[in-house]
């Protein structure tokens, strides 16, 4: 076949040269990102009862409980929206933030055959996984807009600004994700690390209760999680809640996740070289 | 034009640690504690690694087809997981020009689940098909598989034929400039293996570089012109494939009728067996190369189990030199012997068959010895534990000097009824 007449050169060596992240050799793949998350999505839907049903339950059923305890027993305040709706606005991201690191965290082990076997950038694998969690997303999405239609809540004018927020989650959940999926090929104490680390990520980001809680001078301190930028940021764009408007803090936020992202990154590029060696 | 070339590739690998797999973070943090003393104590600090392939240089040029052959554990694999930037060598380096297409195993991703239609598409990307690729030969695909009217079924529901014979599709209309393949050959029936091969010469003839490891002689031979021997994770030889093969069958057998195991043949894995020696003995009891076809042949393997085993079974496979299976026998074949011997208790044992008189044709033979319980661990083998000679004195059919076919040659009872 001609189809390649610029015959590419591969140079295959020992050392690691860790500044070059390969970006070229992923573009060449990206198909592969969408083939496998496509696989994780279609084999969950064959697999389980429910299907889709999951993606839409899991969020509802928390908001459900959060509402019954947080919202009416324990009087949350909830910045003057209906409290379903302001814990199910922040229970959208954290979702796919949570099942990210979770699917991402396992994805190299879980794939270890492939790995073994055939050639591909690694980092397609937790792409994969996290491109899969946002079709369920989406689909919880769906209630969301049932929700504020029910409510009579009608979107800011910023509504614009929630895909740079969902952009947010996904930096930051890539960038966890990396981390973690790395760390288990060598110490798969991360598979029991990444339930208790959800957990714990859960009660520092605003999804039951109002980041207005937080005292002022923690306030900082509190905005080096980012997920409190991107659950803020979706309560601002979709519900008008004013105290979540962008600030400083989300700068700090967005930095964080950044430094996350490349330090993930780099630390991915370096470990993949063992990776066949070491699942 | 070169295609590959490599440059005093090695690659080293811990074994017989713990840590050889995954660690635990208790794990790490211990031997980072421990390291520093136990380098005192002991002054080999490179212990538990050894090199599964080191100093091979070797150039292919384009269009050129290179057959890798060596015994089990000689580095064949390493050295194509190199090549296809599966891992990464501990040293040296290898240019590649060209996409390089790897087949290290056939049905890489296929998931149970879905469908044939559906595995299709993910394993040619995994592969590292573009989706316009696979679209365009999916026919082609469909068709040499033979699976068209279950393409939408899940391949869990497929019988293993078909399975392989899907798997083997999709990588076979990978069109890479350089291929590089292991031994997928060896899987299928006969008939699914001849058209394997066939599609191997076809990818051969169409100029394409291809590297080919096999154990099966008359492939290489048929595909490559040229071959590389690979021993002990070196360089051997590197001739015309006629030539290369007639030194690899002559150095790995040169066995004398007996084969005691060294201990660098054994990889850890294989404890609680530890195999000693192989042999061939004649019907005087005595050790022998050659053994005559009209007597009985007896073959006595002699082994150490450190630990009780639940269902081993030791046996051995009979190939000719060609690398052609002629019979597998395992020393609990027998329900009653299974039965008995349902855990092997620890201890020194030697497992014996006899081949009857009668049996084998004239020839070279191959005996490569398997220990394992089905389907729970394979836990040793040797592909080449040693060869023998049959000679046909007095055996049937000698009077016509001429050679016979096939790999036996039994004495079968003939009548000849004149009818009126």
């Amino acid at each position: 076949m001609m189809e390649r007449q610029d015959t590419s050169i591969t140079i295959i060596r020992p050392e690691n040269n860790w500044l070059a992240l390969n970006l070229a050799d992923l573009w060449r793949y990206r198909e592969l990102v969408y083939f496998m998350a496509w696989r994780d999505i279609v084999v969950r839907y064959k697999q389980t009862l429910l299907g889709a049903g999951w993606a839409i339950l899991r969020p509802f059923l928390t908001m459900v409980v959060f509402s019954i305890f947080f919202g009416e027993l324990a009087k949350v305040p909830s910045e003057g929206v209906p409290y379903p709706i302001f814990t199910y606005t922040a229970l959208l991201p954290w979702e796919l933030f949570a099942t990210a690191l979770s699917v991402a965290s396992r994805s190299l082990v879980q794939n270890s055959h492939m790995i073994t076997k055939v050639y591909f950038p690694r980092l397609i694998l937790p792409l994969a996984a996290i491109l899969a969690g946002v079709v369920d997303f989406l689909i919880a999405f769906v209630i969301l807009i049932v929700m504020m239609a029910y409510y009579g809540i009608v979107p800011t004018s910023a509504v614009w600004t929630l895909p740079l927020f969902l952009l947010l989650t996904l930096i930051t959940s890539l960038g966890v994700g990396l981390w973690l999926s790395a760390l288990n090929v060598l110490y798969r104490d991360v598979g029991y690390v990444t339930p208790f680390l959800t957990q714990f990520w859960l009660f520092i980001t605003p999804i039951a209760y109002g980041a207005s809680l937080v005292p002022e001078q923690w306030r900082f301190l509190y905005a080096l999680n980012p997920m409190v930028g991107v659950v803020n940021g979706f309560r601002w764009a979709l519900l008008g809640i004013q105290t979540a408007a962008p600030d400083s803090q989300l700068i700090m936020s967005v930095v964080v996740s950044l430094i996350l992202l490349v330090s993930g990154l780099f630390y991915f590029r370096r470990m993949e070289r063992l990776f066949a060696d070491m699942v | 034009m070169i295609a590959i070339r490599a440059e005093k590739l090695g690659k080293q690998y811990r074994i017989g640690l713990p840590s050889v797999r995954y660690q635990t973070l208790r794990e790490n943090l211990g031997e980072r504690l421990a390291a520093p003393v136990r380098r005192l104590r002991s002054n080999a600090n490179e212990y538990g690694k050894i090199w599964a392939l080191r100093d091979v240089s070797f150039e292919v040029q384009q269009g050129q087809v290179l057959g890798v052959i060596g015994r089990n554990g000689a580095g064949k694999s390493t050295l194509l997981k190199l090549l296809s930037r599966v891992t990464y060598p501990t040293e040296g380096t290898a240019q590649i020009h060209g996409r390089v297409g790897s087949l290290l195993e056939v049905g890489t991703g296929f998931h149970p689940e879905l469908t044939g239609r559906e595995n299709i598409y993910l394993n040619g990307a995994i592969l590292g098909m573009k989706r316009h690729e696979i679209e365009r030969k999916f026919d082609e695909i469909v068709a040499f598989a033979e699976v068209e009217k279950f393409i939408d079924t899940p391949v869990k529901r497929y019988s293993s034929g078909m399975y392989l014979r899907l798997a083997f599709a999709v990588a076979a209309h990978l069109e890479p400039e350089i291929l590089v393949v292991d031994e997928v050959l060896a899987v299928g029936d006969a008939e699914f293996q001849r058209k394997c091969l066939g599609k191997m010469s076809d990818v051969a003839q169409q100029g394409r570089t291809v590297l080919f490891v096999s154990h099966n002689m008359s492939a290489i031979l048929r595909l490559t012109e040229e071959t590389l021997v690979i021993e002990k994770g070196r360089l051997a030889l590197r001739a015309p494939t006629p030539q290369a093969v007639d030194y690899y069958l002559s150095r790995g057998f040169s066995q004398e009728g007996e084969h005691v195991w060294a201990e660098d043949e054994i990889s850890p894995e294989a404890a609680p067996f530890r195999p000693i020696r192989i042999r061939i003995l004649n019907p005087q009891g005595q050790v022998a190369d050659t053994v005559r076809s009209v007597e009985p042949i007896t073959i006595e393997i002699e082994y150490n189990l450190a630990a009780p085993v639940v269902g081993l079974r030791v046996g051995i496979y009979l190939l000719s030199t060609r690398g052609e299976y002629i019979f597998t026998s395992f020393d609990t074949d027998e329900p009653e012997q299974f039965e008995r011997m349902a855990t092997r208790p620890a201890g020194h044992y030697i497992s014996r068959c006899t081949i009857p008189a009668d049996f084998l044709n004239e020839g070279r033979y191959v005996v490569a010895v398997n220990a394992s319980s089905f389907r729970v661990k394979r836990y040793f083998q040797d592909d080449q534990a040693l060869s023998f000679n049959v000679d046909a004195t007095g055996a049937p059919g000698m009077h016509w000097p001429e050679p016979r076919l096939g790999p036996v040659r039994p004495r079968l009872e003939w009548k000849i009824e004149a009818i009126k």
